[in-house]
């Protein structure tokens, strides 16, 4: 069963954090389609956690057709959501993002440096309306 | 919206003490069904704000609504869906725990024995224990236990965590989000902890020196403001909106803005801020907002 966490020194909402680990679960292949997700209770009773925000975090998931809501049986991945990106694609990002890694350490970057060079170039493309 | 949608509405109320205002100004309107959260620091007026909720208090200036109906002239029927859980959980410490279950039962109008006996049980709570023997966070549950056998429409709790430690106090949020998962309580609670706020709770209020300085659904709240960090200045702030805390370091500035958008100077980049960041950031204003929005900006 699909399990939740929560970040609370993130700054992003914590519905939205759930939404973002289905998506990115989904997107990685450790949620396929088909697969059902934990009841509300049950993520409730888990982390100690808001049911309303619990209850956003689905319904904004079924907006997105991300997962689909069965009544009487829960919540299950969308059937659409068949990988789309292909697992081949990720393999070869990765490891170009690799090499690139290792290049920034040797040039005496640490992990923090790594995240805010990433941050702020995410910045300039989106100020250049590319992503 | 009618008035019942509204857990809780007040309107420009205030409670005078004879050494000075402890509450001013205070008016909220508080969705049902949520969990709302009254931040604070110690005597910023938080407990006084509860009293009043609950009619321990009578308001000095304005109206309190609870429920639709004002507190004042609240009658047994309208108390009766109103739990209250005060500070560091009292119990008749001689009491067992079945005995307290039958002074519950005695003392409402609506009161679900099995409920509560089904709750302790499933905590592995013995109903013979007296109550002065059990550990605090056991003590704590009860407590609890008892007030959600009245089946409140509203739960209010004056630091129900402030005194338990990290694994009880994660147990008793674990209960109480349950019961707000299972029925319609609306649940009011106040905290002078911070951390971890938004994980149980989806609206706010944070009370300073006895009047309200910030109050909304938390998730818009978090959406609404943002840190802006660039490079040091004092000009080009036009489009920075509100500003609710500014730092100046030598090169850098750090912004903490409400509503706005990223200054188009290059180098300066928006980022999320914590709930946590955000509540002290508002409780490190000067008392009157009026001449904190726009300090640090014209330096």
């Amino acid at each position: 069963m699909f399990v939740f966490r929560l970040d609370t020194h993130s700054g992003v909402p914590p519905y939205l954090q759930l939404v973002q680990q289905v998506r990115q679960a989904v997107l990685l292949g450790f949620l396929r389609p088909g697969d059902r997700l934990p009841l509300i209770r049950e993520v409730v009773e888990d982390l100690a956690i808001n049911p309303n925000t619990v209850a956003k975090a689905y319904r904004q998931m079924e907006q997105e057709n991300l997962v689909t809501g069965r009544p009487g049986q829960g919540t299950f991945v969308d059937e659409r959501q068949s990988a789309a990106i292909p697992a081949s694609t990720y393999t070869s990002l990765r490891r170009g993002l690799a090499i690139w890694l290792r290049r920034a350490y040797a040039a005496g970057l640490d992990e923090q440096a790594v995240d805010a060079l990433l941050a702020s170039v995410h910045q300039q493309m989106k100020n250049e309306g590319v992503a | 919206m009618t008035a019942t949608e509204f857990a809780l509405r007040t309107d420009g109320a205030g409670k005078r003490y004879r050494k000075g205002w402890a509450l001013r100004d205070c008016t909220l309107a508080l969705p049902a069904g949520g969990v709302i959260a009254l931040v604070g620091p110690n005597g910023a007026g938080k407990t006084t704000l509860l009293r009043l909720v609950v009619g321990l208090l009578a308001p000095s200036t304005g109206t309190v609504e609870v429920l639709g109906h004002d507190v004042t002239t609240s009658t047994p029927q309208t108390l009766s869906r109103v739990g209250f859980l005060a500070q560091d959980h009292p119990l008749y410490k001689r009491f067992t725990v079945a005995e307290m279950l039958r002074f519950g039962r005695a003392c409402n109008l609506r009161f679900d024995q099995g409920l509560a006996e089904r709750r302790l049980a499933s905590l592995g709570i013995p109903l013979d224990r007296r109550a002065g023997t059990l550990s605090g966070g056991q003590q704590a549950q009860v407590a609890l236990a008892l007030a959600l056998a009245k089946r409140p429409d509203l739960l209010v709790l004056d630091e129900p965590v402030a005194s338990l430690d990290p694994l009880a106090r994660r147990e008793f949020l674990q209960v109480l989000m349950g019961a707000v998962a299972e029925g319609d309580v609306t649940v009011l609670f106040s905290s002078h902890v911070v951390h971890e706020l938004e994980r149980v709770c989806d609206h706010l209020v944070v009370l300073n020196h006895g009047r309200v300085t910030l109050t909304g659904d938390i998730d818009t709240l978090l959406a609404e403001h943002r840190l802006l960090v660039g490079p040091r200045t004092a000009t080009d702030l036009d489009r920075a909106g509100a500003v609710v805390e500014a730092v100046h370091s030598d090169r850098h500035t750090t912004l903490l803005v409400r509503d706005g958008a990223i200054p188009a100077a290059p180098g300066w980049q928006a980022q999320p801020v914590a709930l946590e960041d955000l509540v002290l950031a508002y409780l490190r204003r000067p008392s009157e907002p009026s001449a904190a929005v726009t300090d640090g900006v014209t330096t």
